[in-house]
């Protein structure tokens, strides 16, 4: 007995330590591939546009994450990105929105954010209080989320020019894109949370056993639910960086299978699907090799749609691993 | 009806309060169309609205197995959208070329979903997530992402214009065999029956000794199946292979297996339930369209997906409550 | 004769840690064979083994004569052996006629199912046992004894050569056990084995030929029923003398008799549903009281009572003589009450988790401070219970699940301990967990008793109670039925009581 608590840490260290690597592995291989083959690969500008394009993929992975931690899952991202996205130029377009632009401007960051909290509480409370199941539960909006949006702007592309509002998605803070950094940012604080706070502890707990984390008076209930907040909020924000990009808001493609994104770059980055486990930073990992993957096919010019399967393969593939080191 | 006893309405009821509901208000939604609208009951409408439904149809009795046994198929849309391709580019060999083809290019895709699931221990909607992504890029690969044309010189576009008999169009009669075998196949064979106890206990099913992993790629494979005729529908009725088509069907097909009272659990469901379902969620839309006609309100398409999120939403509500007072009743004994 | 089964030299592993060492089984075709032992001797195990659910690491079977191979439960019902196992495995959702049937439905036209068939053959095998109810109903609408019932039926209904029956009798009434004695019988006249595993030894002498005696995943003793007695069977599973039984000094709970006369936990006719329907007992600072029954007797939900997890229908509570309802655990914890569940992989560790955040998991809200958790406070805490608990872990952020069941327990013992409570409910604390570390968990429990606090114990170990309990509450059929006070308790008159209300079956 005394020889298998000496040797088994070892060997699961081991273990953790291949598996982290194994995203740096991938991802330097991609890396390598790009600069020797992609042209124009190591450009500033090609950087930027990478950053800019995997930050919303990271900043709801992060959610994702969290969600996945206490052994949920989240389909209704992309819809409600979709439901922020539309929400914003809706308000500070509207008279009131432009007869004061500055309150206007904040209440196009505000409300969006507050319509993805009520999304996040909706699905939270499914969840965690009717204990329905969360791919079914997270359903329900995913169809009518975009529904909502698409209603809201009767369909409409919502084209707009509006600086300080598309600072979210074009502004650049030393050269890089502001939202690169805002992920950085969420990522920091996230990493907080889980590690060190109360609140992450317990979302664990629940993720590794939630019979085990009630019977200790953990709040399963208020847990579950914040993590639904969190992850739908961060997808509201997400929503409107999409939007900002664009300087249009289009209800139909904002946030468009970013579930699947989402859920690839949590599982690639390592959370297991289970739940108990939140890496923060392998969601950012696992956005960034995703990103990559898509942007190293299409620079090459493979079609759109090739690209798609690759994803799909990744997903399996990550998740398989996963399984087959539970096993 | 099955029992030697005579038929037990009560009984049906007491244990089968979700379907019993959907029937009634489909009766209650006809009723009301019917009375409201003038060529709501005429034989056109019927005749389309049938004939418009049925691969939604086909694709939710797939789907009713897969939840069944506990699991979930979100591929089938893209499926759909992918075997419509095959169809229309096999059109031109004729219908009975190309829909059996169609329909195992759609059951080769249940069968992937079906090893990624049972022998490579991937969770369903994870596997058959992949696996709407994998459909997707295929169809949008073969096809170029255009539509194609189907052969109109072929036999291909009869199924959804030709009448069987001069009767009932083909797709309508076609979707009504697959209800009645596949019926038969979960009310009256072994397999049917593992289906069920695999969702309502898989542990327990295994332990009784059945085939667990037969029954798990039965199910996909059927769904697979089931969306591949969804395929050929799309392709014959609309003339073309549609690669964009079939986003959000998994969700009109759970919605409908759902609102059918099958447990989302699995273990506990129906199949005339299910088309109850399918039916009653297809005639909503049905009636908002007549409703939109007369011109007193006006609901854009885009409330569709709403009021289906909505309806999801009740039924969840609905089974709920439901299974809380019957896990109550259970303890009371 | 032949042996219709013999399993010899039967080795199994999990993770490691040895589960099955040389076990062996021999049944005589025709024959009752009883297999007993404490949980965790390997008695499911190795029956798991036999019928193709987990594979055997070494070791040979041999079955109607020829070498067996079953690697699926599949194959063993269709080789002849039909199983009820311990935990119910029917579908509670499908019908009581599919339930029996599935798997060898009755056909016709080839394909199709012939339900009426299938319903008049379900009710035959079900009148076997007595038993007239409505077949098309779900299973799950019937009462756990019929559920039971129909288990069996299930397995005898099946032509099967061999009967396994675990822990059969766990939730019938003794009508009900009658009935099923009635089954065994009829099958032992048609020549079909039965391997019969029970806790209730008596039940032994009336239905079974020989006995085979697991400890510690050996098999350690096979006899003729009829020369042995039930002493020695006890002996037998315990690895003792049989006179060293009616001696002291077992168990590390014993203590000096101090008592205090405050009350610290008083509850009146607590009911929370159908498992448990009326329970009363009070307990004294000081004091060790325990939870005496059978298996779902309502022991455990009478811990879930008091705990919070199930709600109160009916009777009260009164804690340090004031009123207390808790609405979930986070209220019976605040109020000074900790409960060391049963189930430890299920409802104790998170397996992911380290040491340390197992066992600060019920104390978190007060490690708080400036909006996180006070890891230098958390590592010194921790740091103590490892030492003083001699917790055996390379270090404190070592994954719980590497660790072995004693010192998993001991962590989750220390997880209550921190909350520095007045109550600690425990049950099963030394359950699946080795001779030493078991003494050890004893004496840390004393030791917090000895402190003036109070234990509410449930223990299926015999010697724990009498020895460590100031007072035995015995309890049957989610009811108190009577109370036997220290000095004074024997393991035979504990054995009586349980017996007494068991409904009699010696």
């Amino acid at each position: 007995m005394t020889s298998l608590t000496t040797n088994e840490p070892i060997r699961a260290d081991l273990v953790g330590r291949l598996k982290n690597h194994g995203g740096l592995i991938a991802l330097g291989v991609i890396l390598v591939f790009n600069i020797l083959v992609t042209p124009n690969f190591l450009h500033t500008q090609t950087l930027a546009v990478n950053i800019s394009q995997v930050a919303t993929i990271a900043i709801v992975a992060m959610g994702m994450t969290l969600v996945i931690a206490t052994g949920g899952i989240d389909l209704s991202v992309g819809a409600v990105m979709a439901l922020s996205g539309a929400l914003a130029p809706l308000i500070f377009m509207s008279d009131f929105g432009v007869a004061y632009p500055v309150l206007g401007l904040i209440a196009a960051l505000f409300f969006p954010l507050v319509a993805a909290l009520i999304c996040g509480l909706f699905n939270g409370v499914i969840v965690a209080v009717l204990k329905v199941q969360p791919i079914i539960a997270t359903l329900i909006l995913f169809i009518s989320g975009r529904g909502i949006a698409q209603v809201l702007t009767n369909g409409n592309l919502q084209t707009f020019s509006n600086p300080e509002f598309s600072y979210l998605g074009t502004g650049k803070i030393l050269g890089f894109p502001f939202q690169g950094w805002l992920a950085v940012a969420i990522a920091c604080i996230l990493f907080w949370v889980v590690n060190r706070t109360v609140f992450g502890r317990y979302l664990l707990a629940i993720g590794g056993n939630e019979r085990a984390a009630k019977l200790s008076g953990g709040p399963v209930q208020r847990v579950k639910i914040g993590a639904y907040v969190i992850c739908s909020m961060l997808s509201g924000l997400a929503g409107l960086i999409v939007v900002a990009i664009n300087s249009a808001s289009d209800a139909a493609r904002n946030g468009n299978l970013m579930e699947l994104d989402a859920i690839a770059a949590a599982v690639v980055g390592g959370a297991l699907l289970q739940g108990g486990k939140a890496p923060i930073f392998g969601a950012i990992l696992g956005a960034v090799i995703i990103q990559l993957v898509k942007y190293t096919l299409l620079a090459n010019g493979v079609e759109d749609e090739v690209a798609l399967i690759a994803k799909a393969l990744i997903i399996l593939a990550a998740v398989y691993i996963q399984q087959a080191r539970k096993e | 009806m099955l029992d030697q006893n005579a038929f037990d309405l009560r009984k049906y009821i007491s244990r089968n309060p979700q379907s019993v509901a959907v029937w009634i208000a489909l009766i209650v939604l006809i009723a009301f169309g019917v009375l409201r609208y003038e060529n709501f009951g005429g034989a056109y409408n019927i005749s389309s609205f049938l004939n418009y439904n049925a691969m939604f149809i086909a694709i939710s009795l797939g789907m009713c197995f897969v939840i069944l046994t506990g699991g979930i198929d979100l591929s089938v849309g893209s499926v759909a959208a992918f075997t419509s391709v095959i169809a229309a580019y096999l059109s031109p060999y004729g219908i009975e070329v190309a829909m059996p083809l169609a329909i195992l290019s759609g059951v080769a895709f249940g069968l992937f979903n079906a090893v990624c699931i049972v022998y490579l221990h991937i969770p369903p909607f994870i596997a058959t997530l992949a696996t709407m992504l994998g459909a997707k890029g295929g169809s949008l690969v073969i096809s170029g992402a255009q539509t194609i044309a189907v052969d109109w010189g072929s036999n291909f576009t009869q199924l959804g214009m030709e009448k069987a008999f001069g009767l009932v169009p083909w797709t309508i009669v076609i979707v009504g065999i697959l209800i009645v075998g596949l019926w038969i196949v979960l009310e009256m064979t072994s397999l049917g029956r593992t289906v069920l106890a695999v969702g309502g206990g898989e542990d327990a099913t295994v332990m009784m000794g059945l085939k667990v992993n037969r029954a798990k790629i039965f199910v996909y494979a059927l769904s697979g199946g089931c969306a591949g005729l969804a395929g050929v529908f799309l392709a014959s009725g609309f003339g073309a292979g549609q690669p964009l088509e079939g986003v959000g069907w998994e969700l009109s097909a759970i919605a409908s297996v759902v609102v059918g009272g099958t447990l989302l659990t699995g273990g506990l469901g129906s199949i005339p339930a299910t088309v109850a379902g399918a039916l009653l969620l297809g005639l909503v839309f049905n009636i908002l369209n007549f409703e939109n006609g007369k011109g007193w309100i006006s609901f854009s398409a885009y409330w569709q997906m709403v009021i289906r999120g909505a309806f999801l939403f009740a039924v969840i509500l609905f089974q709920t409550r439901v299974m809380n007072r019957q896990s109550k009743v259970e303890l009371a004994r | 004769m032949a042996p219709l089964l013999a399993m010899s030299g039967i080795e199994k592993h999990f993770a490691g840690i040895p589960a099955l060492q040389g076990a062996a089984l021999e049944i005589a075709p025709g024959e009752v064979h009883a297999l007993i032992g404490q949980n965790g001797a390997g008695k499911s195990t190795l029956i798991k083994i036999l019928t193709g659910l987990y594979r055997r690491d070494e070791g040979t079977i041999d079955f109607l004569g020829s070498p067996s191979h079953l690697t699926s439960p599949r194959e063993s019902q269709i080789a002849g052996i039909a199983t009820i196992y311990q935990e119910l495995n029917l579908v509670p959702l499908r019908s009581v006629s599919e339930n029996v049937v599935m798997g060898q439905e009755p056909k016709k036209l080839g394909y199709l199912i012939d339900w009426p068939e299938a319903h008049r053959r379900t009710r035959e095998i079900l009148s076997r046992f007595g038993i007239e109810i409505d077949v098309t109903a779900p299973l799950g609408s019937y009462s756990t004894a019929i559920q039971q019932l129909v288990a069996i039926a299930r397995a005898v209904s099946m032509d099967a050569k061999l009967v396994i029956m675990d822990e059969p009798t766990s939730s019938l009434d003794t009508s009900e056990v009658e009935i099923l004695f009635g089954v065994v019988k009829d099958l032992k006249a048609s020549g079909v084995s039965v391997l019969y595993v029970s806790h209730f030894l008596d039940e032994l002498f009336q239905i079974c030929d020989r006995v085979t005696i697991m400890r510690d995943g050996q098999t350690v003793g096979c006899q003729d029923i009829a020369d042995t007695t039930k002493l020695d069977l006890i002996a037998g599973m315990l690895g003792r003398n049989a006179s060293e039984i009616a001696s002291e000094g077992l168990t590390e709970l014993a203590g000096d008799g101090t008592t205090y006369d405050e009350i610290v936990l008083q509850v009146d006719n607590v009911a929370t549903g159908p498992r448990l329907t009326d329970f009363s007992m009070t307990l004294h600072r000081g004091e060790i009281v325990g939870l005496g029954g059978l298996l779902g007797s309502g022991r455990t939900e009478a811990a879930r009572s008091i705990f919070g997890v199930d709600h109160i229908t009916n009777g009260s509570i009164k804690l340090k003589g004031a009123e207390f309802n808790p609405a979930e655990p986070s209220d019976a914890i605040r109020a000074g009450i900790g409960l060391l569940t049963e189930d430890r992989k299920e409802e104790g560790i998170v397996p992911h988790m380290s040491v340390r955040e197992n066992l600060t998991l019920a104390l978190l809200p007060s490690m708080r401070k400036n909006g996180q958790i006070d890891l230098e406070k958390e590592r010194a805490l921790v740091e103590d219970f490892i030492r003083k608990l001699g917790i055996k872990t390379s270090h404190m952020d070592q994954p719980i699940r590497e660790l072995s069941g004693g010192n998993q327990q001991k962590v989750l013992l220390a997880r209550w301990l921190a909350t520095k409570p007045d109550i600690l409910i425990l049950d099963e604390p030394t359950r699946g967990v080795d001779v030493g570390a078991k003494r050890e968990i004893q004496s840390i429990i004393r030791s917090f008793v000895d402190e003036g606090h109070a234990v509410l114990l449930i223990s299926s170990e015999f010697e724990e109670l009498v020895e460590g309990a100031n007072r035995i509450v015995v309890m049957h059929e989610g009811k108190a039925v009577s109370e036997l006070t220290n000095p004074g308790i024997t393991e035979n008159a504990l054995v009586k009581a349980l017996a007494h209300h068991e409904g009699a079956t010696t």
